[in-house]
């Protein structure tokens, strides 16, 4: 009895094809990219219909973590190189890695700028609720740098654990402002509008991707990073807001 | 008691105590686990480090704070549960222990969803007072109070439950009234139930992170708790969040054999 609980449990973890026909791919990319790159596995998916993604969003630096903790990876696509490079000091990029795209950061504020915030110098009020993506995530880091360029000191109310929570703050009404990327603001675009950050005290942000050695089809993991450089794919990073590398 | 334990144990099947033997490794290999790969030699450095300290004094606090609570509002809730018949009770009970079951996450958005700023209590509460919720330190009580009562008004509950009427009664023939029954005999003889209550619901309080993460934030000094040092931790600092992990583990592990020794009685 305990050996047949034993082998249920092992066919468990393993990934269970039922169907000869469909081959699955995990990508793990940035919370930043959760659209864009949704968008860009449903195109994939057309191209290879029977190819399912499976995705997992989150912090680059967590997804880096997972990734050398010996996750389930076929692809992975980050918001910095230095998260990148985390993967590829293990020894565990076949394929890459390949800047995909560029983003830079902006203000996200409520609908309408009830607050009327204009410029990076705005956000040292210390009336309004200002929160930050932690230093541990790449956009954490970037939002430093701006306001470290920008000469402004902050006193954020809260540090989120990934770039989305700190936007979902402001969503929610919680917080007045937040330092996120600029395709962040679009996605959520109904409830948060963006004020531009000055180029001269902006960042550009770097988006990596690469196929992992530990891909269970090598094969079709380098085809989804040369689908994400395709014509078809830097339309749709475009189409997200983001930038070509 | 002790003779009858001990034949108990020995008239045991052997896959039985094999299984056990199984559920007992998984149970401690984490924890030993976390001993082995803490980096005791730099527990200097890393402990000194103040955002370790502010951590610390933040989980004390609220898990205190949110006994407190659980004690003050949780003890009567109990009461009520096990002894006031009203139409509706079992959806009621159902309702009050829910946060038990609930994805902590999921009780941060519905703990913004009521006191967030565009919440309904929240939205009249800065209207009227100019007082925020969200990102404060008693947010984090807040927090860990809605996960956290629950397994005191469970535990307390079980207790009156088990409460022999018949007390009360005597008490109430000696010419005592209701209030002082309560005080002298009721509550009294809750003692073990009500340490178990606390214990459970303490130790709840300080593992708290789903809830306090989603409703108020994460902000060293102010309402970064360990837990949430540890979850940031392990991405920046990997060798901090082993140590934090096991300062958490202590504490725990310290609080529930203190409470043991003194009232709690279970499995003894």
């Amino acid at each position: 009895m305990l050996a047949a609980a034993a082998a249920a449990l092992l066919a468990g973890c393993a990934p269970v094809t039922t169907d000869a026909t469909t081959e699955t791919i995990t990508v793990f990319a940035a919370a930043s990219l959760t659209d864009v790159v949704t968008d860009l596995s449903d195109a994939f998916g057309e191209v290879h219909p029977q190819v399912a993604v499976q995705h997992n969003f989150a912090g680059s630096q967590t997804l880096a973590r997972q990734v050398v903790a010996g996750a389930d990876a076929d692809v992975v696509a980050f918001a910095d190189t230095s998260s990148m490079a985390v993967v590829v000091d293990a020894g565990l990029v076949a394929e890459g890695p390949h800047p995909v795209a560029t983003n830079t950061m902006a203000i996200a504020v409520a609908a309408g700028n009830p607050r009327d915030i204009t410029a990076v110098a705005d956000l040292a009020d210390d009336r309004l609720l200002v929160v930050l993506p932690a230093d541990s995530v790449p956009a954490g880091r970037y939002a430093r740098t701006v306001l470290d360029r920008a000469g402004v000191d902050v006193a954020p109310v809260s540090l989120e654990p990934h770039v989305r929570a700190a936007l979902t703050k402001v969503a929610l009404g919680d917080a007045d402002a937040a330092l996120v990327y600029a395709t962040d603001i679009a996605a959520a675009a109904d409830r948060v509008e963006a004020v531009p950050i000055d180029a001269a005290v902006n960042v550009e942000a770097e988006y990596p991707m690469a196929a992992l050695t530990s891909a269970s089809r090598p094969d079709l993991a380098a085809e989804y990073v040369a689908f994400a450089r395709s014509a078809v794919g830097r339309e749709i990073f475009a189409a997200h807001g983001f930038g070509a590398p | 008691m002790r003779n009858r334990a001990r034949n108990t144990e020995a008239a045991l099947p052997r896959s039985v105590v094999v299984l056990a033997a199984v559920a007992l490794t998984f149970l401690i290999l984490p924890t030993v686990a976390l001993a082995v790969r803490t980096p005791w030699r730099r527990a200097g450095v890393l402990l000194t480090d103040p955002v370790v300290g502010q951590a610390l004094v933040r989980s004390l606090l609220a898990s205190v704070l949110a006994a407190v609570l659980a004690v003050l509002f949780g003890v009567p809730l109990a009461l009520l549960l096990a002894r006031a018949a009203f139409p509706g009770k079992a959806v009621v009970r159902a309702l009050a222990v829910l946060p038990m079951v609930l994805p902590p996450v999921v009780g941060g958005v519905g703990l913004l969803a009521a006191f967030g700023r565009r919440g309904i209590v929240g939205r009249p509460l800065e209207a009227l007072t100019g007082i925020t919720v969200p990102f404060t330190t008693a947010a984090i009580v807040l927090a860990a109070a809605f996960v956290a009562m629950p397994f005191l008004v469970v535990t307390v509950e079980a207790g009156v439950r088990q409460h022999d009427r018949r007390l009360d009664e005597a008490a109430a023939t000696l010419g005592a009234d209701r209030a002082m029954t309560l005080r002298r005999v009721v509550l009294p003889l809750l003692t073990p139930s009500l340490a178990a209550g606390i214990a459970l619901a303490w130790a709840r309080a300080l593992g708290e992170f789903g809830a306090t993460i989603t409703f108020a934030g994460n902000m060293p000094g102010r309402t970064q708790t360990l837990p949430l040092a540890v979850y940031l931790e392990l991405d920046r600092n990997p060798e901090a969040a082993y140590l934090l992990s096991f300062l958490l583990l202590a504490v725990s592990i310290v609080v529930l054999v203190a409470l043991r020794d003194r009232f709690l009685r279970i499995g003894t």
